[in-house]
């Protein structure tokens, strides 16, 4: 029982941990559907984790801070998009460039506004999104494996959680089921006919970066607001990255790319656990071998099991008209 | 005879890089506002504290020497058609290297003390960028995103080598212990001082030297040697590569391991030359800076030797500022980095239709 | 009289320097076909790009039925009833082709509403118009003549009454051709109208009511097709008389060159693309392999030239066996061993269009010793001998330090086939040699090609233009899905027997 109780906490903490990734993942979705290459989702997220963690500060709301968030994460997302499809920029230079300026900004920022060491202030009460408990819990408490499931899984997570899960049912219908989606799909295959079937490619690929921008929004805000309990320089830690490699691991596919997040999620969560603790046959492994474990699991799968990854066609390539 | 909405040479190697330029620093203005401060009297206080007085210039230079190593490192790779960002990672394995020449080996005569050491930071380095390299050839892995995820499993093999098994016992901190006399980088100071100059006290050392003649050998090597131009044809043209008998993987392994040990040539400067001892989190970000210098000197090597010269100044004067100034800390030199990486790479022809309207109606009267 | 279906007035169009219309005045008359014929370049693509909203014309403009239009962009060409038949499908090749058809014309923000009525209406337009395509198959997997019928059938949906067809034939046999032809004729008696784009005059002569030529952007002539002929079109194209024929002899083959005993070959997602070719090359010949494209001419070229893995077979070359194709040192060996290679696709392939002159004329031959200096790479001797080429091959500027693709298509494919010549090979394979080039370029072109030959060298020829074929080789084979189907002597070929056979009926 003791060891059921473990394992239902590692799973918890996997669906905490794998928030954020899964946001990013179907942000990096949206942008390279349409064409975007986005290896910025780290410094909209890390911007967005700042825009949040010091508007909820201001304000004590954490819902204040989530509008924030996904305010400044948009017009990250709308300067790329202004530089690559506007300006036929270099997509992957533009997503470099808006991840440096958001490790810089947020650090001056926060130190300029707060002085807390390049940190926002601690974030309690209404400024935090709190788990939430589901309504029956105490009613089921008393089954056996089945309460304890929906208590400590499935129950107690904050607003954000139940958020984001809504969102994968919603991404895959989206894209896969109305007009925008079909368009967005097109646009990143084939700009071309997109174009002579009349629809604008820019305007496309603008509102494609938009839905990025929100969703990158939200995965800041919940990383300083409902993960922790303030912004902290550099708190994204590589997860744009590593949502950006769920994705070419999901094939580009909503369902898939959420399974990959969950993996590195469930790594990230281990690692947390295997701290310390003295395996079978291999002793304690040193700390900082467990913290590399996502890192290494994405080399090795990105290596191992995609393969070649097909990208769609048309994605890190301006769109020109043919002469 | 030239064509309509093309640019005179001049002004595209010149007056349109400093108007991307200056839109970074006018926005890094309107930050510094933001946090407070007067730009006017940051900018005064920047530009002294980089080349306000012999010191600060060596400390610019210092600095420079670093910017001009990893810069070349992501030209070398731009010219494959790669984005190398792992130069951080690539440049802290180098510096393992380096030490564990310099802390073993040290018994050795310093010339081949500091050859080995050269060897060992460019073949650790190489090793650490060829490795990204090769699993884009033949594994089809996103290069950014390994070389990203490199940088990361770079730092913790590090920090656990640091503080478990290079540790100076008598140190808190992790890292190793000094080096000896022998096994170090003479210093600017010292150099100048043997044909009878003068000079102030600082990092500066023979690793300036190093990272000339390595700028001056990246040219030579991009542009008048086979392997040069088979390398540039895979960055241009796959395809062709391929009908010219070139093998692009091998061509992006060997680019990689030559951008690589570009970077890790870095530590050099800061491990061999500058601390004169293994440290956590010794390359700083400079890697990163090396995106910045290298789009900003458009992946030639003067131009990315001016552009580290730039952010030399920028690192050190952004030191000063800090100091002097107390609402603005030191990350104000990522933001205008940031800033430089967007108008001088993404957006770098922003200006383009503006300047090809305002300068070809004379040419056509 | 109706008023004009389309009338165009005073269209001017610049990309750049290139001024590709000049003040372009056309009426075509309602319930009619009309031609519109010119070389490459002359601007014929560029005025139906302005008409169906694709490009913004800089002055001008344009009235459909005696009403102005404004067309800014395709939306607008689609709202007018002009629909358009792209040269390059404008296609979403990992997308059904009910899902290309609706891309646009969705009718609702969600999909399954538009799915359904669609389905319906595509369904009855293909039973009127003999139209047959599977509306769930993907176009990746459907063959090119399939694809074409995606695109009418775009057009078709978004209930186009104007129809613009850019080269259409460019991918069909010549009774895949006839057979569009009938139902272009058909459109016309249902008073739709019909512009028909082409640079081959046999098309134009069979099909169309009325004829425009266009030269270097401008219209220098319309036609009534029945008073005119091919000499007086051909004329009006280039400006003055032209050989449509390069003058030739006949062959002295000497000895075996080349031999392909049962080659096997797959593309990249393992469907065979070369299913089992043997035939065989000799000195002092041209054999011509004729073909609509996508038959396994590219992957037959591509393995001879050692960058496609082969599957099953072998490749003799004089009398040994070269090593198995794919490794990449294996087409540097095959240049050792002179064999030299025109690319199908000089942009994609033969040529770095950021580089210098200079450097795309060594491209493959940058290791040779001549070019070498010490450790270095020669820049003086390697824009010595593009200068000594762009000499030979009259290419003009003759600039080795101009960017490679900022020279026009006929210089461009000079300075390749100059760079592929001048190696004096034994064995030239060379693929679509004048694609995209004007006619004073390819009767050059033709020239030296004949010229290589009667010097004793082996040339295989790969081409999609049929009159290419017939000009110049002294064999034809034919390949219809990775198969030859039938060897022909230049002597006996006639266009019907070779076209037969481009549709897999062996005659």
């Amino acid at each position: 029982m003791e060891e059921f109780a473990q394992f239902l906490s590692l799973l918890a903490s996997t669906v905490r941990l794998s928030m954020p990734l899964i946001l990013c993942a179907l942000a990096g979705l949206f942008a390279e559907r349409a064409g975007v290459v986005d290896i910025g989702l780290e410094g909209k997220m890390l911007a967005a984790a700042f825009a949040a963690g010091s508007a909820a500060a201001v304000s004590g709301s954490a819902w204040l801070g989530l509008v924030a968030a996904v305010a400044v994460s948009v017009v990250f997302a709308l300067i790329h998009a202004f530089a690559c499809v506007t300006h036929k920029g270099n997509q992957v230079v533009s997503g470099m460039a808006l991840n440096v300026l958001a490790v810089g900004l947020t650090a001056v920022l926060a130190f300029a506004w707060f002085r807390e060491g390049g940190q926002t202030p601690a974030l309690q009460g209404a400024a935090r999104f709190a788990p939430l408990e589901l309504p029956f819990v105490q009613t089921l408490s008393g089954v056996p494996v089945l309460g304890p499931i929906y208590a400590r899984l499935i129950s107690g997570h904050n607003a954000l959680v139940y958020l984001t899960l809504a969102a994968i049912p919603l991404v895959s219908f989206v894209v896969f089921r109305t007009r925008f989606g079909l368009r967005l799909r097109a646009v990143g295959e084939n700009p071309h006919a997109v174009d002579t079937a009349g629809i604008s490619v820019a305007w496309l690929r603008y509102r494609a970066m938009l839905c990025c921008g929100v969703l990158c929004g939200v995965a800041g805000s919940y990383l300083a607001t409902a993960m922790a309990s303030a912004f902290q320089r550099e708190m994204t830690a590589g997860k744009g990255f590593l949502a950006l490699a769920a994705l070419i691991f999901g094939k580009w596919m909503p369902v898939p790319t959420v399974l990959a997040c969950l993996l590195f999620a469930f790594a990230d969560a281990l690692q947390g656990r295997l701290q310390g603790v003295a395996l079978p046959g291999i002793g304690v492994v040193p700390v900082q071998a467990i913290q590399a474990l996502p890192y290494i699991l994405t080399v090795l799968l990105l290596a191992g099991f995609v393969g070649k990854a097909v990208a769609p066609k048309a994605s890190g390539v301006p769109y020109a008209k043919e002469k | 005879m030239r064509a309509k909405g093309e640019l005179p040479a001049w002004i595209d190697v010149v007056v349109l890089p400093l108007a991307n330029l200056t839109l970074a620093f006018a926005l890094s203005g309107l930050v510094v506002i933001a946090v407070g401060e007067d730009p006017v009297k940051a900018m005064r206080v920047l530009v002294q504290g980089a080349i306000g007085h012999p010191e600060a210039i060596a400390f610019t230079l210092y600095y420079a020497t670093n910017f001009v190593f990893t810069g070349l490192a992501v030209a070398v790779a731009f010219h494959a058609g790669l984005f190398n960002i792992g130069g951080e990672g690539q440049a802290y394995i180098a510096g393992l290297g380096v030490a564990l020449v310099c802390l073993y080996l040290d018994f050795l005569p310093w010339p081949l003390v500091f050859l080995l050491a050269l060897a060992a930071g460019m073949g650790f380095g190489a090793a650490w960028g060829a490795v990204p390299g090769w699993l884009q050839a033949r594994r089809g892995s996103h290069i950014v995103i390994t070389t990203i995820m490199f940088n990361f499993i770079a730092a913790a093999l590090m920090t656990y080598l640091l503080s478990h098994v290079l540790l100076d016992p008598g140190h808190g901190a992790p890292e190793t212990r000094r080096f000896l006399p022998g096994a170090t980088l003479p210093s600017m100071q010292t150099m100048l001082g043997w044909i009878g100059v003068d000079a102030p006290r600082s990092p500066l050392n023979l690793a300036f030297f190093l990272a000339l003649i390595a700028a001056f050998l990246v040219h030579v090597y991009i542009r008048h040697t086979r392997w040069g131009y088979a390398l540039r044809v895979v960055g241009q043209n796959e395809q062709a590569a391929r009908y010219a008998g070139i093998d692009p993987g091998r061509a992006i392994v060997v680019a990689m391991a030559i951008s690589g040990a570009l970077a890790g040539m870095m530590a050099l400067n800061e491990i061999m030359g500058a601390h004169q001892r293994l440290l956590a989190a010794f390359t700083s970000g400079f890697g990163f800076v090396g995106i910045a210098v290298a789009l900003m000197g458009r992946n030639h090597p003067v131009g990315v030797c001016l552009a580290a010269l730039l952010f030399g100044a920028l690192y050190q004067g952004g030191a000063e500022l800090a100091f002097e100034m107390r609402g603005i800390s030191r990350e104000m030199v990522i933001v205008i980095q940031g800033l430089i990486i967007l108008f001088c790479g993404a957006l770098e022809n922003m200006f383009r239709p503006a300047l090809a309207a305002l300068f070809a109606k004379p040419e056509r009267a | 009289m109706d008023a004009p279906a389309l009338r165009l007035t005073g269209i001017d169009k610049h990309f750049g320097p290139v001024h590709a219309n000049r003040s372009v005045d056309l009426s075509v008359a309602k319930g009619s076909i009309h031609g519109i014929v010119g070389e490459n370049g002359a601007g014929k693509s560029t005025l139906m790009g302005v008409v169906y909203g694709y490009h913004t014309a800089d002055q001008g403009s344009i009235e459909v039925d005696g009403k102005p239009v404004r067309i800014a962009a395709p939306q607008d060409a689609i709202a007018a009833g002009i629909g358009m038949v792209h040269q390059h499908f404008m296609l979403v090749e990992n997308f059904t082709v009910l899902e290309n058809v609706l891309l646009g014309a969705e009718g609702g923000a969600l999909l399954a509403k538009g799915r359904a009525r669609a389905r319906a209406e595509l369904e009855r337009l293909a039973r009127e118009y003999g139209l047959s395509v599977d509306l769930d198959a993907k176009i990746e997997d459907l063959h090119v003549g399939a694809q074409q019928r995606v695109e009418i059938l775009k057009a078709l949906y978004r209930g186009a009454r104007i129809l613009i067809l850019d080269e259409p034939t460019a991918v069909l046999t010549p009774q895949e051709a006839d057979k569009l032809f009938e139902l272009l004729a058909l459109w016309r008696d249902q008073g739709r109208t019909v512009l028909l784009i082409t640079h081959k005059l046999r098309e134009i002569l069979a099909v169309t009511d009325r004829v425009t030529v266009m030269r270097q952007g401008a219209i220098v002539a319309t036609r009534e097709t029945a008073a005119t002929n091919r000499e007086e079109l051909a004329e009006l194209m280039v400006g003055r008389r032209v050989a449509l024929r390069v003058p030739k002899g006949s062959a002295a083959p000497g000895a075996e060159i080349l031999r392909v005993e049962n080659l096997v070959c797959a593309d990249g997602r393992k469907t065979e693309r070369l299913r089992g070719v043997s035939f065989a090359v000799r000195a002092g010949e041209i054999v011509g392999i004729a073909g609509v494209s996508g038959n396994g001419q590219s992957e037959l070229l591509e393995a001879l030239a050692g960058l496609r893995p082969i599957a099953g077979g072998r490749i003799l070359y004089k009398g040994e066996a070269l090593p198995a194709p794919g490794d990449p040192a294996r087409a540097k060996q095959a240049r050792a061993r002179a064999i030299a290679h025109v690319p199908e696709d000089r942009h994609r392939m033969g040529m770095v269009v950021a580089f210098p002159a200079y450097e795309t004329a060594i491209l493959g031959y940058h290791d040779d010793a001549e070019l070498a200096e010490g450790p270095l790479l020669s820049e003086a001797r390697a824009t010595a001998r593009c200068d000594k080429l762009m000499g030979q091959f009259d290419v003009r500027p003759a600039d080795p330090r101009l960017k490679s693709g900022k020279f026009s298509g006929g210089n461009q494919q000079k300075i390749v086939l100059g760079r592929e010549i001048d190696r004096d090979p034994d064995l030239l394979l060379v693929g679509q040699p004048t694609r995209g080039v004007d006619i004073g370029a390819i009767e050059f072109i033709h020239r030296r090609l004949v010229e290589l030959r009667d010097r004793g060298k082996a040339v295989l020829l790969v081409s999609c233009e049929l009159d290419e074929i017939l000009a110049l080789a002294d064999r034809i084979l034919t390949v219809c899905d990775g198969r030859i189907v039938g060897e022909v002597a230049a002597a006996e070929a006639d266009e019907r027997r070779i076209g037969l056979m481009m549709a897999g009926i062996a005659a």
